[in-house]
């Protein structure tokens, strides 16, 4: 975009070969000069991050007959209340944060994780049957078996017969996996570690579904196989994560063998705090040889 | 019964009725799932070619799943009027789908014809109907029932209000459900779907409902969703006021029974609420319903998500019911993938409804896996309300917490009404107008503003 100087250095030239007066020129940039910066200046300066606002503290309704009683109200409801009205249609802002929520949530599903965290995550990758993002969605089946060359990788690469076999997995959320795995996995391992069980080599396993876990238990044959996976998005939050854990998985087998630490992001279950208490888990599953329904915690 | 034809010279041949049915479907993700949808577009058509010169004859006597083996079948072949059904029988798909849209046919031969038909020949017109069919059809039928107020009425449109709550926090309950009254919604029901379904949580969810609606004298119907024999036992124990009872169901046994319910249930249900409820009745239950239920828990009998989604219905009118809803877009993508299949999905659900003879709603929602968004949520209820819909939901800015789902919100029922000159039911319209909420059918500067209800 041309700036206002170099734009008053244009007009003066364009004047000069007019031959116009200097009064009458300096008039005519004077009026082009205030229609030009009504319309196009650029200001400094950032607006405020419409995903920073409290929804509970958000009270837009104009002129309420008892306003502090239903805001009081409505700090025990996580929905999106007290938002008041433009006509029959909702005002501006929260439209605008429901926008953002959404494509937060959006952006979750349909991108990858990142090569650059796989990588620094040491991790080496495998791959479902699932050869993109849309036959993931569509196709669950496809999703709980890995290809070819992701069993041969796994046979080649991990440790046979573990104690444990952990591995992350995108799911439902690649936001998930980048906001929680680097604090969650060191938890699981050092608390492991603690109790002396061993782990299996740890990997990435891409559209992968909660149900592949049965068929990497099968190639790794470990006694309990753990995957850390991206639950399906909400509004609330785009990065909540999941660890399932099987004693023993085998394909085909009932999904109420599996146990499950949910709700793992920073608002929830917190992921520094998760890593132990899946460790925890992990060491009640092995010595009664059970998870799921068949373990009570 | 031929089942071969020719699309360019090439011919297409079909091995039975099941697979023209689910050929014939438009494009849904859960067919191609299920390993029964067309593989090509020609193919499609051919199979809709097929289908067209199907009699309702033959239609009826090939239920997706055998009269012997499924309760579901045999209450819809058991509810036929042979006499209605022998008018019909003769009929091709093609001359059935051009006699529901011919200009002599009216509401009410539609609604005497849809006593003489089953589910099978219901989903089969439905896939034969372009989706502006589908509209043009469905709004000829009215369907109205009577629980404590009227719904379905000309000239009106209605909507339920969902207060859902992560954890069914009573506080938080009630400061979502004034936020919903205050902006025009809730004449259809005002409904939880509660996160603990157990008797003593929806006891206490239910009568604060019925606490709520007779201090501000609502006239409304008030129901928690929790499973059947919860609300029955909650009725028992607790006298718990219900005023609804619902039900999640599907177009087949095996369905129902993933769901842990019989027939026997939903009818050992309507006949307590016949004897305990708190309604004025005749029209005490409501049902849920939604493309891709059969398939999930592998009860589709090798059928289309379509055809076991009109047995639904065939199912749900045995019971009277005052609501019934498809949950369009509730499901996932690989059921429905995106707005073009939810959008159709939500056409042919509201329209078989109609056909079924049931009052019909639609909870237009998605996913957030889904390449769907709100804008296309709000395209759908404005075709449902085009096509005479009875009802869509309302939850706070469209935006369900605690299902995790976007659906319509407590804004869009005003604002449908208002585009297309409806009104709420008209007990609940002069309910809204005594509290100052709206005047004249629009809503007022005092709409929206929930603590009129904490007025000291």
């Amino acid at each position: 975009m041309v700036n206002e100087i170099d734009l008053r250095g244009i007009i003066e030239q364009v004047l000069k070969e007019m031959n116009l007066s200097d009064s009458s020129a300096s008039e005519i940039i004077k009026e082009a000069q205030t229609r030009i910066s009504a319309a196009t200046v650029i200001e400094d300066g950032c607006l405020p991050d419409v995903t920073e606002v409290d929804i509970r503290k958000q009270y837009l309704v104009e002129n309420p007959v008892n306003r502090d009683a239903y805001y009081e109200l409505k700090q025990y409801a996580p929905c999106r209340l007290g938002i008041g009205k433009a006509g029959a249609r909702y005002k501006t802002d929260p439209s605008l944060q429901f926008r953002a929520a959404h494509s937060a949530a959006q952006d979750a599903v349909f991108s990858d994780v990142d090569q650059s965290f796989i990588d620094n995550m040491g991790f080496f990758t495998v791959q479902t049957l699932c050869d993109s993002k849309d036959i993931y969605l569509t196709r669950p089946d496809l999703g709980k078996k890995l290809n070819e060359e992701g069993i041969k990788t796994v046979l080649e690469k991990c440790r046979k017969n573990p104690t444990v076999q952990i591995y992350v997995s995108d799911g439902l959320s690649s936001a998930a996996v980048a906001a929680n795995v680097a604090d969650v996995l060191p938890g699981i391992m050092q608390g492991l570690k603690s109790y002396g069980i061993d782990v299996g080599t740890p990997f990435f396993c891409k559209y992968g579904r909660v149900g592949a876990m049965d068929h990497i238990s099968e190639l790794t044959g470990a006694t309990v196989t753990c995957v850390l996976i991206g639950e399906r998005p909400g509004l609330i939050t785009a990065q909540s994560m999941s660890a399932y854990i099987a004693y023993k998985a085998t394909v085909g087998m009932p999904e109420a063998r599996r146990t499950v630490v949910s709700n793992i992001h920073k608002e929830g279950t917190i992921p520094a705090e998760a890593g132990a208490h899946i460790s925890e888990i992990i060491k009640t599953i092995l010595e009664n040889k059970a998870s799921g329904t068949d373990l009570k915690l | 019964m031929i089942l071969k034809t020719k699309l360019f010279g090439h011919t297409y041949e079909f091995k039975s009725l099941r697979e023209v049915m689910a050929k014939a479907n438009e494009e849904k993700s859960g067919d191609k799932l299920a390993g029964i949808a067309a593989e090509s577009a020609e193919e499609r058509v051919a199979a809709k070619v097929v289908l067209s010169h199907i009699t309702l004859e033959e239609l009826r006597n090939n239920p997706a799943v055998p009269y012997e083996e499924d309760e579901v079948t045999r209450i819809i072949q058991d509810d036929v009027n042979d006499t209605i059904y022998n008018e019909f029988k003769n009929m091709t798909v093609a001359q059935f789908r051009e006699w529901i849209l011919d200009i002599r046919t009216d509401g009410a031969m539609i609604s005497r014809a849809s006593r003489g038909i089953t589910s099978e020949i219901v989903a089969a017109v439905c896939k034969l109907m372009s989706n502006l069919d589908l509209i043009y059809a469905a709004k000829k039928i009215r369907v109205t029932a009577h629980c404590n107020t009227t719904i379905g009425l000309p000239g009106t449109f209605s909507s339920r209000l969902q207060p859902n709550h992560t954890t069914d926090d009573i506080k938080g309950v009630m400061a979502s459900a004034m936020e919903g009254f205050s902006l025009g919604c809730g004449d259809a029901v005002l409904g939880l779907n509660p996160v603990d379904d157990t008797v003593e949580n929806v006891s206490r969810i239910l009568k604060n409902f019925d606490e709520f609606k007779n201090k501000w004298e609502i006239p409304t119907q008030i129901s928690v969703l929790a499973h059947v024999t919860t609300q029955m036992e909650a009725i028992d124990k607790f006298n718990a006021p219900v005023d609804l009872m619902f039900q999640s169901i599907a177009g087949s046994q095996k369905g129902n029974e993933a769901f842990g319910i019989t027939t026997r249930m939903l009818q050992e249900g309507r006949d307590l609420m016949l004897k305990r409820g708190t309604s004025t009745g005749p029209n005490v239950m409501y049902f849920e319903t939604g493309q891709g239920s059969e398939l999930s828990s592998e009860a589709h009998n090798g059928w289309d998500q379509v055809t076991m989604e009109a047995r639904c219905y065939g199912l749900a009118k045995r019971y009277q019911p005052y609501l019934v809803n498809t949950v369009v877009g509730f499901i996932g993508p690989e059921y429905l993938y995106d707005s073009k299949q939810i959008i159709r999905a939500g056409l042919e659900d509201h329209f078989m409804g109609k056909l079924t003879g049931i009052p019909m709603g639609c909870d237009a929602c998605y996913t957030n896996h889904m390449k769907a968004d709100q804008n296309d949520v709000e395209n759908l209820a404005a075709l449902l309300v085009a096509a005479g819909c009875n009802y869509v939901m309302g939850v706070p800015q469209g935006d369900d917490c605690m299902l995790m789902y976007q659906c319509t919100g407590y804004h869009e029922a005003a604002a449908l009404r208002e585009t297309f000159g409806l009104r709420p039911i008209r007990e609940f319209d002069l309910w809204l107008e005594k509290m100052g909420f709206s005047e004249n059918g629009k809503l007022t500067p005092l709409a929206g503003d929930a603590s009129v209800f904490l007025k000291k």
